[in-house]
């Protein structure tokens, strides 16, 4: 680590960046708070209306459900993806020309325009044409993820895991190739058992890699709307409808502008505080 | 019990191949077979969907507008997020870690929450439904991530480095574009990788801030799955097609990936 030197100069190399996202960031934000607190009835009339749209979005049920759906949602797929993730870079070869192939493979579906995942995992399984979908019918197993709430979910999942784990295997494998041999070496001497290696020498290496894993993932996951609107559109009914979905249905279906923006600030600040939350808790032990 | 590994990533590559495959196996049906029949592989083997996406405007115009707004982005992300990543990991000024932190909130931003403000501000700017706009528009998430990879890279850089330039005689710009950015080129091979992958990746977006000139390649296929019936041949060939600009990117960045992230964050 190089020690840092005090230089406002600092400020002229950033300025660039900081005008970039400031014009995309600051000003769209400061139009969602002004829709946050005001009524309209059409012709750019609006009213001022203080934290009504606030508390009625707090307040509903819809909010609730969908949150919960969100956070369902997003914990199953970190629950699965992490892990797998991690196995699958322990398994993967260290050298070799094998690397090349899989690391390109794997990160083939990172690649995919999100809402031809959609698609694809739409054709990919539907119950009379897809290949899952026959599979599974074919094996005794009722499945049909436009009808059956739980169908949906298992796909929906799926579809993330799918789509997603090559991320963390990339950054794990990342992680675990930073490893010098010397170290290996001192643990086959010291006679370590594989469970020792992996707890005392490589999950250590790889925690700053899965620090960003679990944050990038989290908020991604938080964030899905394209992916899970192709494939089941928020449905059956609104069993698979996340917060964006919802979102995107109360801003541009019904143009709620109101209550759409509080529930966008809402919805950010949530994300912001779960992220503050993983990102202090992940890196507690680093400065001992 | 060590050489039993492989399994784990073959078992997982063929998990990821199997819808890859039927999406390709689809695309070279005809629309009768796909409805008509479950087949394995195709039966009556045709091109007619590539042929219809190569001769229509309205697709192939999807493809060049889109690599055209994503080639823009990664270029413009990378460009600005170089010097300001070298202040980030060399100096320390006023509001740093504040900034820093601020950056990154950008890239926890649900792309739900900004559809119709962006709308707005680019309508209101003249840039809508123009290549531009997009490409700015996805700034507000590649910026902060290539300035993080790239931080990254270069804090992993000794300093030693910049002091021999300029003893050497180098004044900054001439160290910069000389000396360091070769010196990290397999960081900046990672960040515009990246850029490019969440460009080339991101719907809503670039959907809302265009209609017809601009309009990427996922939108058309939005539209045709919409309004045309469900062509779902078409739709395959398409979205097969979008496959192949980012294999083309991973092959030539395949040997970063793995040695730049461990470089770069670690």
């Amino acid at each position: 680590m190089t020690t840092k030197v005090e230089n406002q100069k600092g400020w002229l190399f950033v300025l660039p960046v900081f005008v970039l996202v400031a014009f995309n960031a600051i000003i769209p934000l400061m139009t969602v708070v002004n829709y946050s607190v005001q009524e309209t009835f059409g012709d750019n009339v609006f009213f001022f209306e203080g934290v009504k749209w606030f508390e009625q979005v707090l307040h509903s049920e819809r909010f609730h459900a969908a949150l919960g759906r969100q956070l369902f949602f997003t914990f199953t797929i970190l629950i699965i993806e992490i892990p797998l993730g991690v196995a699958i870079a322990l398994a993967m070869p260290r050298s070799g020309p094998w690397v090349s192939v899989c690391l390109v493979l794997m990160a083939l579906p990172l690649l995919i325009p999100w809402n031809v995942v959609g698609a694809m995992w739409n054709i990919f399984a539907l119950p009379e044409i897809g290949l899952l979908g026959k599979t599974l019918n074919s094996l005794g197993i009722d499945y049909n993820f436009t009808r059956q709430p739980v169908s949906a979910w298992a796909t929906l999942i799926a579809m993330d895991v799918w789509h997603w784990t090559s991320l963390v295997v990339l950054l794990a494998y990342a992680g675990l190739s930073s490893i010098p041999d010397a170290y290996y070496q001192a643990a086959r001497i010291d006679g370590a058992s594989s469970w020792a290696v992996f707890r005392y020498i490589q999950l250590p290496k790889m925690r700053r890699v899965l620090t960003i894993a679990v944050l990038l993932r989290f908020m991604d996951s938080f964030n899905i709307y394209t992916e899970p609107f192709v494939l089941t559109g928020g449905g059956p009914g609104n069993s698979t409808t996340l917060l964006s979905i919802d979102l995107v249905k109360v801003a541009l279906g019904q143009f709620d502008l109101g209550p759409a923006a509080a529930m966008s600030i809402i919805y950010f600040l949530i994300i912001l505080a779960l992220s503050w939350i993983f990102y202090t808790v992940m890196t507690r032990g680093e400065e001992q | 019990m060590r050489r039993l590994t492989w399994i784990v990533p073959t078992l997982y590559i063929l998990f990821l191949m199997l819808p890859i495959y039927w999406l390709i196996n689809m695309s070279f049906k005809t629309t009768n077979e796909i409805l008509g029949s479950f087949t394995l592989w195709p039966n009556e083997f045709t091109f007619d969907n590539y042929i219809k996406i190569f001769t229509d405007p309205t697709w192939y115009n999807g493809y060049i507008n889109s690599l055209i707004y994503v080639s823009i982005n990664t270029v413009l992300s990378v460009a600005v997020a170089l010097p300001a990543a070298y202040a980030f990991s060399r100096y320390r000024f006023i509001g740093d870690k504040h900034l820093f932190f601020w950056l990154l909130t950008n890239r926890m931003a649900p792309a739900a929450v900004f559809a119709l403000p962006f709308f707005q501000l680019y309508s209101a700017a003249g840039l809508f439904d123009t290549h531009i706009a997009v490409a700015l528009a996805h700034c507000l998430f590649n910026i902060p991530l290539a300035v993080w990879i790239l931080e990254g890279f270069m804090s992993g850089v000794p300093k030693e480095l910049d002091e021999t330039a300029y003893v050497d005689g180098y004044d900054f710009w001439g160290f910069f574009i000389k000396i360091f950015i070769p010196t990290i080129a397999a960081g900046i091979g990672v960040a515009a990788f990246f850029c490019f992958m969440f460009s080339w990746v991101e719907l809503l977006l670039a959907k809302t801030l265009t209609s017809v000139a601009a309009k990427p390649i996922a939108a058309t296929m939005t539209r045709t799955a919409s309004t045309s019936g469900y062509e779902l041949g078409l739709l395959a060939a398409a979205g097969t097609l979008t496959i192949v600009p980012g294999a083309i990117v991973i092959y030539f960045v395949r040997n970063y990936i793995a040695k730049g992230f461990a470089l770069g964050r670690v």
